[in-house]
């Protein structure tokens, strides 16, 4: 996303929609077995569903918790993606200094990085015997096996997602508005308030979206770091895998609601996204 | 670019996975020393005894790995040209490839129900014998932190346990009903191999795990054992995958519920099953 040219605004309009298209036929036949790839075992989920017991199975109680903990935390940590991704978009696309190149691939690191990996460093960092556990204990903040555990897991995997999606957009904006704000006597914090945030708002929101979808499809590093218990850290992912050991038809439903939330969310980051991510 | 739920999905096509091919080059090895069979699994008849040449393929519940390991080395080594192929994992994990579909010769469960639940499905040859028996114990940090003495101190302490729906969460249950002691974890988790995690890591003061996990755990965890336990085990059990199962795969099974077996997995931690000393 980061390697894409800025486009012009005349490139924008002169987009074809549709007509020549310039590629090969065989190419559609391989894009569509890949795209088959993706939709075969969504489909494969809804046809296992079980309909008639469906509503009572997902207004479960524990389903029901599992749900109302996976939004609440996953608002949560999408609020704290942004108060902390936007900085780190804004200086790895506005600024230069050394070690730029290495700092954005380990800030994008949660992206490739196992959960459970992601999980077991929170628990070395935050974790009772972690590099913070005696400061957090002299505060009196407990934070293994508590719903704050769950989103800062949850934070760790999502905020690749913000600070990818809004450099993206920062970059495809290009700092020509803001060269200009300047010159008419705008201080930086103006210019940033009034001119770059109200430009790439679109990018932003796509961002968030894209976080909160991860945060709510969120697992290993949740089950490593945070546990597992109704109402307090069993997000909807937890709940799925443990509902499986007993009742297949329950995890099957869940995991349908899980899907339907991923594809509204998908299709609610799709239209905010800007033109150029389209 | 959405990652949905993660590890239930890969759950869910578990039926797919690879088994876990163990010691190829041994089995060459096996196969240059004793000149015969050396064509693998496709030939039957070319070596000498039940078995000989043969590729099973084991599923069996991961807190057996050490145990198995050892006794499929054992089995290679007297069945020159065979191979036991192993693949460990949750007991209700393993019931779930192989309802799906997997290759599995020989299926060992860690707790009865599971065993129940497809031989109910008549993909169990025959009726699945009880070969060990294993129970709960309390592990706790280097140091014992907490000072847990016993089962009834559990109440008071960050306590991380199984959840009701596995096997070793219901172990934890009955004996909840036979102490009268009820338990509030603040984490129940979906595997023994979580909660030994986090008693590892010092995050709980204490957890409920298998003796046998203590025991291989033992440097790392401290042992207080709950008495209790011993009235209301888990039952270990095995049986040949139905239809199909190689006669090797009898054999296998004779191997765990002979005296060799036997010996390893007592040395392991695991009790006799019900109908021996």
């Amino acid at each position: 996303m980061t390697g894409i040219r800025p486009l012009t605004a005349p490139e924008r309009v002169r987009r074809p929609r549709a007509g020549f298209s310039g590629l090969p036929p065989w190419l559609f036949l391989v894009a569509a077995l890949g795209a088959l790839f993706i939709l075969l075992p969504l489909a494969a989920v809804v046809v296992r569903v079980d309909w008639s017991r469906f509503p009572e199975l997902v207004t479960s109680e524990s389903s029901i918790a599992a749900l109302k903990l996976s939004l609440t935390t996953s608002a949560a940590a999408t609020a704290l993606c942004i108060v902390a991704g936007t900085p780190m978009a804004l200086v790895l696309a506005r600024s230069a200094f050394p070690g730029q190149q290495v700092l954005r691939a380990l800030v994008l690191l949660p992206l490739v990085l196992p959960p459970v990996v992601g999980g077991i460093a929170l628990l070395y960092t935050f974790g009772r015997q972690g590099l913070l556990g005696g400061t957090l204990r002299a505060l009196g903040v407990e934070i293994a096996f508590s719903t704050t555990a769950v989103v800062l897991a949850q934070t760790f995997v999502a905020l690749p997602f913000l600070v990818l999606s809004l450099e993206g957009a920062l970059r495809s904006a290009g700092g020509r508005y803001e060269a200009v704000a300047a010159t008419l006597g705008a201080s930086p914090t103006t210019v940033l308030r009034r001119v770059t945030i109200p430009l790439v708002l679109p990018g932003l929101l796509s961002g968030a979206v894209l976080s909160f979808a991860r945060a709510l499809g969120e697992f290993g590093a949740t089950l490593t770091f945070a546990g597992s218990l109704q109402g307090v850290t069993r997000t909807l992912p937890l709940e799925i895998y443990l509902q499986r050991e007993t009742d297949p038809d329950a995890a099957v439903a869940l995991s349908l609601v899980l899907v339907a939330v991923a594809v509204l969310v998908v299709g609610l980051a799709h239209r905010s996204s800007p033109p150029a991510f389209r | 670019m959405i990652p949905a739920a993660p590890s239930p999905a890969s759950g869910m096509r578990a039926g797919r996975r690879r088994p876990r091919h163990r010691r190829g080059g041994s089995a060459v090895l096996a196969c240059a020393l004793a000149l015969t069979g050396c064509g693998g699994g496709a030939d039957p008849a070319s070596g000498g005894g039940i078995g000989a040449g043969d590729t099973i393929t084991v599923f069996a519940a991961a807190s057996l790995r050490e145990v198995f390991e050892s006794l499929a080395e054992d089995y290679e080594a007297r069945n020159p040209g065979s191979e036991v192929v192993l693949n460990f994992a949750g007991s209700s994990d393993l019931a779930t490839q192989i309802e799906a579909g997997a290759p599995a010769d020989v299926f060992a469960s860690a707790d009865a129900p599971t065993m129940e639940r497809l031989a109910e499905a008549g993909l169990i040859d025959g009726e699945p014998g009880e070969f060990a028996r294993n129970r709960l114990t309390i592990a706790v940090p280097q140091g014992n932190p907490a000072g847990v003495k016993g089962f009834a101190d559990l109440t008071g302490v960050r306590l991380v346990a199984c959840a009701p729906q596995v096997p070793c969460g219901a172990a934890a249950t009955r004996i909840q009903e036979v102490t009268g002691v009820r338990l509030s974890p603040v984490s129940e988790e979906p595997s023994v191999t979580e909660v030994l995690g986090k008693v590892i890591s010092g995050e709980a003061d204490a957890g409920l795990v298998y003796v046998t996990d203590a025991l291989a755990a033992a440097g790392e965890v401290e042992e207080i054992p709950i008495p209790e336990a011993a009235e209301v085990p888990n039952s270990y059990l095995i049986g040949a995958v139905a239809p199909d199962a190689p006669e090797a795969a009898q054999e296998f099974i004779d191997t765990v519920t002979g005296s060799a077996g036997q010996a390893l997995l007592q040395e392991a931690g695991f009790q006799p099953p019900a109908d021996r000393p």
